[in-house]
């Protein structure tokens, strides 16, 4: 290693432990909001999400109403905050599914041997074909639309992505010299998998789900948004999106506040996860 | 000189003939820190004159690189540079900007780095690598400055120059890609030429052919500055030493009286780091450093831990038929392995056998892709041999299944040359050893890894480090403490000290030294660098393409090569030259 390089290293190795970003403080409060919003939508709501006034119809945002109304004089702000829920059920849950589903093939690739590793490998590739959300329309086509459904489509078209990175991980640590030294040393298979490979390999997975549920939400409100995923009635962002779309030159309202929620969303995830990125980099 | 008249672009302004090509004066470089600035070269004065070698050596931190990148406008974004006099080939650099500095690298000065695989961009061909300056400060058309690096690369001695001209650098091997490194540094004929760590990565035969070239460019006028941290390769070339320490000069002259009369204490360290001429078993580094004050009162010679291995001789007559009066540790036979299959089969160790016994060390030495380290893998258990067993005190080793190995394992250690590399990334030292420790069923407690670390001269306090934190040597010292752990017969280390700066590879061979006279432990001892197999083996096996060429007593095969390979080897390794005062060059 040359000098140049050691001193750079000096350097940053005393800057490291420097206060957190503004950013990173305000991505976690809107994710504070957004866990406030899930589990007791009702301290943030300022009237009944579902209540009906006709009269209010196609209000504009104002002080009683932050969000304006929609057509049937709903909140639309009460109505935002009531589909995080749903919106973020939807978009977690196709990540575990997707992770789920990425740590087996992946698994299987990665520390199965030479023919798993093949045989998965090639029908990863064939998944990778498709474009994401084609293949969840083709399993909404299957199965049915509904919240479910596009949760479990939406997770499935994630799944290769996750498996090739899993395989990637698993096979650099497996391959690493720390690795070999733990077996010269005489540690067993199940040891050395456990106390070395999994943790080493599966540490970056922690980036890839923060990151993933960012999209995930996307994906799901697009379902939504198509009428595949949660239905109209239902305050789901997407679903939002898709009954204000009519109005979209007379209530700008209706569709620019959930799509800010959904895009927020997807910054604020996406921010968390190049954090823990970062630092997880450094730890290395 | 086969390339034609020298071609000197740009000559700028005319220098008197004995006026320096390098002159520095009161040279500072500091990089921010925080809010502040850190200085780590402090007012440096340095001058090279045309047709002399000039070499600034010191440990790694010294600053030797920063002051050479910082003559080239090269320190980097976030340095400060100031100096009172920075004249390169008559031109008043100080207030250079980037473009004045453009104009004059490669023109004025090159620059050969350490690791020509990453200094050459992989998507372009040697001749375009080569060409491109000539085209940038020339205006030369493109087919002249073809057959120009076709001359270049003749010059500097590259075989089949018509086909490698069209080559990418990772078609090349290290030696060739260097001399490729070279042949662009050398392009624009610049009047001065920096090095900086030139052979360091290369086998001792390229090494000698690399020094050559520089050594020519040197001879047909032009100025050297070289940077390293190998006094060997140093004594071979430099007129004058400057000695870094801590960014400044601590000892500079004349080559020939600074290592024959040294006066600085880090001179004399770097000097006694050099093994190749201490004996086998006396100590390469001076001073006794931080912990080991507590082995110092310790009698020379061998400890009485040895008597473990009764009869032993402290280095062996040369010759002596001992070896096979005593059982071996450790014993190969006919070991044969290849990878691949057809055509692209490579036998990567062919028909290897060799013993060690008890308390001796085995040198294995060897350019790179000789099969050295697949000979310590197989070794180590970690791959199975074609043909040919391994077997460990007398019975079978690598014939066992792994589950039957697994037992024994504690009887090898390993060190390798990447010590960080064969971390967990997440542990601690102290995880690391207790891991090591539990592997081999001892107990796991803290004073158990405060023993450890005492036995590779480490203070307790490292436990609790993250070896991010810990030096090279520090590293190391861990890794060898993890092999230690569990009470191994056999070390097998694989070019342990390669990766470690010459002083701080003289303290790890001297502890690995002592601990194979304190337990009697048997050692495979592999490098690529002579001077430090000679120091540490009693007997030395000569790799070359998968076979051991040569074996037998390690003075004998110094003094006495049988195989021409093996001769050659020696001949071209670099070795420490103290010529009397008034008697250089």
């Amino acid at each position: 290693m040359s000098d140049l390089e050691l001193s750079n290293r000096a350097v940053a190795g005393r800057s490291l432990p420097r206060p957190p970003r503004i950013g990173t403080v305000l991505a976690l409060a809107f994710v504070a909001f957004l866990a406030v919003a899930t589990f007791a939508p009702g301290l943030l709501q300022t009237t009944d999400p579902d209540a009906i006034a006709p009269r209010d119809a196609f209000e504009p945002p104002s002080w009683a109403h932050w969000f304006g109304t929609d057509e049937s004089g709903r909140d639309v702000y009460s109505r935002v905050v009531e589909g995080t829920a749903a919106s973020l059920l939807i978009g977690v849950s196709a990540t575990a599914i997707g992770l789920a589903l990425g740590l087996l093939l992946g698994g299987l690739a990665g520390l199965g041997g030479r023919v798993l590793d093949f045989a998965v490998g090639r029908v990863n590739e064939v998944l990778f074909a498709f474009p994401g959300i084609l293949l969840a329309l083709l399993i909404i086509v299957l199965w049915g639309p509904g919240p479910v459904t596009a949760t479990i489509a939406v997770g499935l078209s994630t799944a290769p992505g996750y498996a090739r990175i899993i395989r990637g991980e698993l096979v650099r640590v497996r391959t690493s010299s720390y690795v070999e030294a733990a077996r010269v040393l005489g540690h067993g298979r199940a040891r050395v998998l456990v106390r070395h490979i999994l943790p080493n390999a599966l540490a970056p997975l922690v980036v890839l789900a923060t990151l993933g549920i960012g999209q995930a939400v996307v994906w799901a409100s697009a379902l939504s948004y198509l009428g595949l995923g949660a239905q109209p009635p239902a305050a789901e962002w997407g679903a939002m999106l898709s009954a204000g779309r009519i109005y979209i030159t007379t209530a700008w309202w209706l569709t620019v506040f959930p799509g800010l929620m959904i895009v927020v969303t997807t910054i604020t995830t996406t921010m968390l996860g190049r954090t823990l990125a970062a630092r997880d980099g450094s730890r290395r | 000189m086969s390339g034609g008249e020298p071609v000197r672009p740009d000559p700028g302004p005319v220098t008197a003939p004995d006026a320096p090509v390098l002159d520095v004066a009161g040279l500072s470089v500091a990089f921010r820190d925080g809010r502040g600035w850190r200085e780590v070269v402090h007012g440096l004065d340095l001058s090279v004159a045309a047709g002399t070698c000039v070499a600034v050596v010191g440990e790694s931190g010294s600053g030797k690189s920063v002051t050479a990148r910082a003559v080239l406008g090269l320190a980097g974004a976030g340095a400060r540079v100031r100096a009172d006099r920075l004249d390169v080939a008559g031109a008043d650099l100080r207030r250079a900007d980037e473009r004045d500095w453009r104009r004059m690298r490669g023109a004025r000065a090159g620059l050969v780095l350490q690791d020509a695989l990453v200094s050459l961009d992989p998507l372009r061909t040697i001749g375009r690598e080569i060409g491109d300056p000539l085209r940038l400060h020339l205006r030369m058309p493109p087919a002249a400055a073809r057959s120009r690096a076709l001359e270049l690369l003749e010059l500097v001695g590259m075989p089949h120059p018509a086909l490698t001209v069209d080559r990418r650098s990772g078609e090349l091997s290290g030696g060739m890609r260097q001399r490729a490194l070279i042949a662009a540094a050398l392009a624009l004929d610049p009047p001065l030429l920096i090095a900086d760590e030139p052979t360091t990565a290369l086998d001792v035969g390229v090494q000698a052919r690399v020094l050559g070239l520089l050594e020519a460019a040197r001879d047909r006028g032009t100025a050297v500055l070289l940077i390293s941290h190998d006094l060997a390769v140093v004594s071979r070339m430099a007129d004058r030493v400057v000695v870094l320490h801590d960014g400044r000069v601590v000892e500079q002259g004349p080559t020939a009286e600074l290592l024959g009369d040294p006066r600085h204490p880090i001179t004399r360290a770097l000097i006694a780091a050099v093994p190749t001429e201490v004996p086998r078993g006396a100590p390469l580094s001076l001073a006794p450093h931080g912990a080991d004050a507590a082995t110092a009162d310790r009698p020379p010679g061998p400890a009485p831990a040895a008597t473990s291995a009764p009869g032993l001789p402290s280095s062996g007559p040369p010759g002596a038929p001992v070896t096979a009066t005593r059982p071996p540790i450790l014993e190969g036979l006919g070991l044969t392995k290849s990878f691949g299959s057809g055509p692209t089969r490579v036998l990567a160790v062919q028909d290897a056998s060799f013993r060690i016994e008890p308390g001796r060390t085995l040198g294995l030495v060897g350019e790179s892709g000789s099969g050295k380290s697949t000979l310590a893998r197989l070794v180590l258990g970690l791959t199975a041999p074609d043909a040919g067993e391994v077997r460990l005190d007398g019975g079978p080793w690598t014939t066992l299944p792994e589950r039957g190995r697994r037992p024994l394992r504690r009887r090898l250690g390993a060190v390798y040359q990447d010590a960080f590399g064969s971390f967990d990334p997440r542990w601690s030292v102290r995880r690391i050893l207790r891991d090591a420790l539990a592997a081999a069923g001892a107990e796991t407690s803290d004073a158990a890894v405060a023993v450890l670390l005492d036995q590779v001269r480490l203070a307790p306090g490292v436990s609790a480090q993250h070896p991010l934190a810990l030096s090279g040597g520090q590293r190391q010292r861990v890794a060898i403490a993890r092999a230690l752990a569990g009470s191994p017969d056999v070390l097998v280390c694989d070019e342990p000290v390669s990766a470690l700066d010459a002083t701080v590879q003289a303290r790890v061979l001297d502890l690995l030294d002592e601990i194979q006279r304190e337990r009697g432990l048997a050692m495979l001892f592999i490098s690529h660098d002579l001077g430090v197999i000679r120091h540490m083996s009693d007997t030395i096996a000569v790799m070359r393409s998968g076979r051991i060429i040569e074996q037998g007593d390690a003075e004998r095969v110094f003094t006495a090569p049988e195989h021409e390979a093996t001769a050659a080897l020696i001949r071209d390794s670099p070795r420490l030259v103290i010529r009397g005062p008034g008697s250089n060059r």
